[in-house]
């Protein structure tokens, strides 16, 4: 069992209890914590291949999901979107826009993309790869993910954010960002060290370590692992 | 009618500062053999609207905009385009950025002849404040919530690439995704269609549910045969990751010499 084993047994918690939804996970990480989660606890998930078609367990064709009704379906609020971020503040500001002002940025990024309307239509989480102040940073640059701070109206979810150390949730004072758990190896410290504002914390325990069962659908569904 | 024309009649039709839809979305089927016949234009100064990948990098590289509307720029299996990129950190571009949802809301009230639509996308983000024109509005009925006028994204032109296309201007996608290139042609005053193939007979070659374009939504069809390169026009072929990688090293001087220099046939020859 290796660190990215717990870091997509995480992803697949985000998912725990979504039911019949679109899980709409963004880069490999998610993508696979998503169907470790259909193919064990979240069996009515609704996935598709990255492009249009939506695939069964098994990878068959059973929807038709262009981009059209991917937007539809963020309207409706049937979907769970897990997305990355490039900056990330204490309220779940994130940004993927651009670092610097947006009227003459530094680096430019991918620009806000779906992000303004995920945030306040349907539930949102975030995996960031490489949690360090340079990404847990105490004002992001550019709001494209819409944090507790500001106001989503009345569909803002943000849910949790997984990263390489530990699980957060906006379970702090005044829904501030909160240590859920640490995965194991890494300690409080560590984590407090790679953000870059003050965290809620109140003795989080381990991440939980995926089951034998979960190891086996994981080298099922990626056997280059 | 027989509308069809040559790449290179289609951008003679166009004039600087005009406001050009482009169809496709990332690098996935866009009318790249069109935006290339732009490159070898005299235009300037375009206000280009697109679901962004090389069509907006290569004009942005190419001195061709003035103003970008997108909701994202990205080459899909390269994350950024190194052109657009650039234009962005030199300040050489205004740009409007959008939530895609709000793009698309844009198009359609343009589409519609409606000043604005609503939408709730945009709220509490700064995509508000970084466009001081935009505006909300209120719901006239009880519920009274506060949403994103989203205003229309009328343009002058747009450019999309189909798979097959007749010669009266209906139009055949063949892949997984239509993506918006309807929405594109009914938000535009002037519609121009490229494709892989004219066909005599377009009746052939598909259920007719795959006809995204019909013949009231063009004005000119332009056959280019892998006229998408180097982006993906499934199932007529993929996209051209190796091309795309030499594309993303952004040496702009090399590339354009290469690949640029000549016409189509030539990028053609040389892309082989």
């Amino acid at each position: 069992m290796s660190r990215m084993d717990v870091c997509v047994v995480a992803c697949a918690e985000l998912f725990r209890g979504d039911g019949e939804i679109l899980a709409s996970p963004m880069g490999p990480v998610p993508s696979l914590g998503a169907r470790l989660a259909r193919r064990t606890f979240e069996p009515d998930l609704v996935l598709s291949d990255g492009e249009a078609t939506l695939l069964t367990a098994d990878g068959q064709p059973e929807g038709w999901l262009p981009y059209r009704a991917v937007f539809d379906v963020v309207a409706h609020g049937r979907r769970h979107v897990v997305m990355g971020a490039n900056q990330i503040d204490r309220y779940g500001n994130q940004n993927i826009s651009c670092i610097g002002p947006h009227q003459a940025p530094k680096r430019q990024l991918l620009g806000v993309r779906g992000a303004p309307g995920n945030t306040v239509n349907h539930r949102t989480s975030y995996w960031v790869p490489k949690h360090s102040p340079r990404v847990f940073v105490p004002a992001v640059d550019v709001v494209s993910g819409v944090g507790y701070d500001r106001d989503g109206g009345p569909f803002h979810d943000v849910y949790r954010v997984v990263t390489n150390l530990c699980v957060l949730d906006f379970g702090g004072p005044g829904h501030a960002m909160r240590v859920v758990s640490v995965h194991q190896g890494v300690t409080v410290d560590e984590v407090v060290e790679q953000t870059g504002f003050p965290l809620a914390i109140d003795d989080p325990p381990v991440t939980r370590e995926p089951t034998a069962e979960e190891l086996a659908v994981l080298r099922e569904l990626d056997p280059a692992r | 009618m027989d509308k069809r024309m040559t790449a290179d009649e289609v951008v003679s039709t166009l004039s600087d500062g005009m406001t050009i839809g482009i169809g496709g979305w990332g690098s996935r089927r866009k009318p790249m053999a069109l935006v290339r016949a732009i490159l070898r234009s005299g235009l300037k100064d375009l206000t280009v609207v697109s679901y962004g990948g090389p069509d907006l990098g290569l004009l942005c590289a190419a001195g061709k905009v003035r103003k970008a509307v997108y909701g994202f720029v990205s080459l899909d299996s390269i994350p950024y385009d190194p052109y657009f990129r650039r234009a962005r950190e030199s300040g050489a571009i205004e740009v409007r950025e959008f939530d895609e949802g709000m793009l698309q809301t844009g198009l359609r009230a343009a589409a519609h002849r409606l000043p604005f639509l609503p939408i709730r996308a945009g709220l509490g983000s700064d995509v508000l404040t970084n466009d001081p024109s935009l505006r909300t509005v209120r719901s006239p009925y009880e519920d009274g919530e506060e949403l994103v006028a989203m205003p229309a994204l009328h343009l002058d032109v747009a450019l999309v690439h189909l798979n097959r296309a007749d010669r009266r201007g209906n139009a055949r996608y063949l892949g997984p995704d239509p993506y918006f290139d309807d929405l594109f042609c009914l938000a535009a005053d002037k519609r121009y269609v490229s494709c892989e193939s004219i066909v005599d007979d377009i009746a052939d070659g598909g259920p007719p549910q795959t006809l995204l374009l019909n013949r009231m939504m063009v004005d000119g069809v332009v056959a280019t045969p892998h006229g998408a390169h180097f982006t993906s026009c499934v199932p007529d072929y993929g996209r051209d990751e190796k091309f795309q990688e030499t594309y993303a090293e952004g040496e702009w001087e090399s590339f354009a010499d290469r690949y640029l220099s000549g016409d189509e046939a030539a990028y053609q020859k040389a892309v082989a």
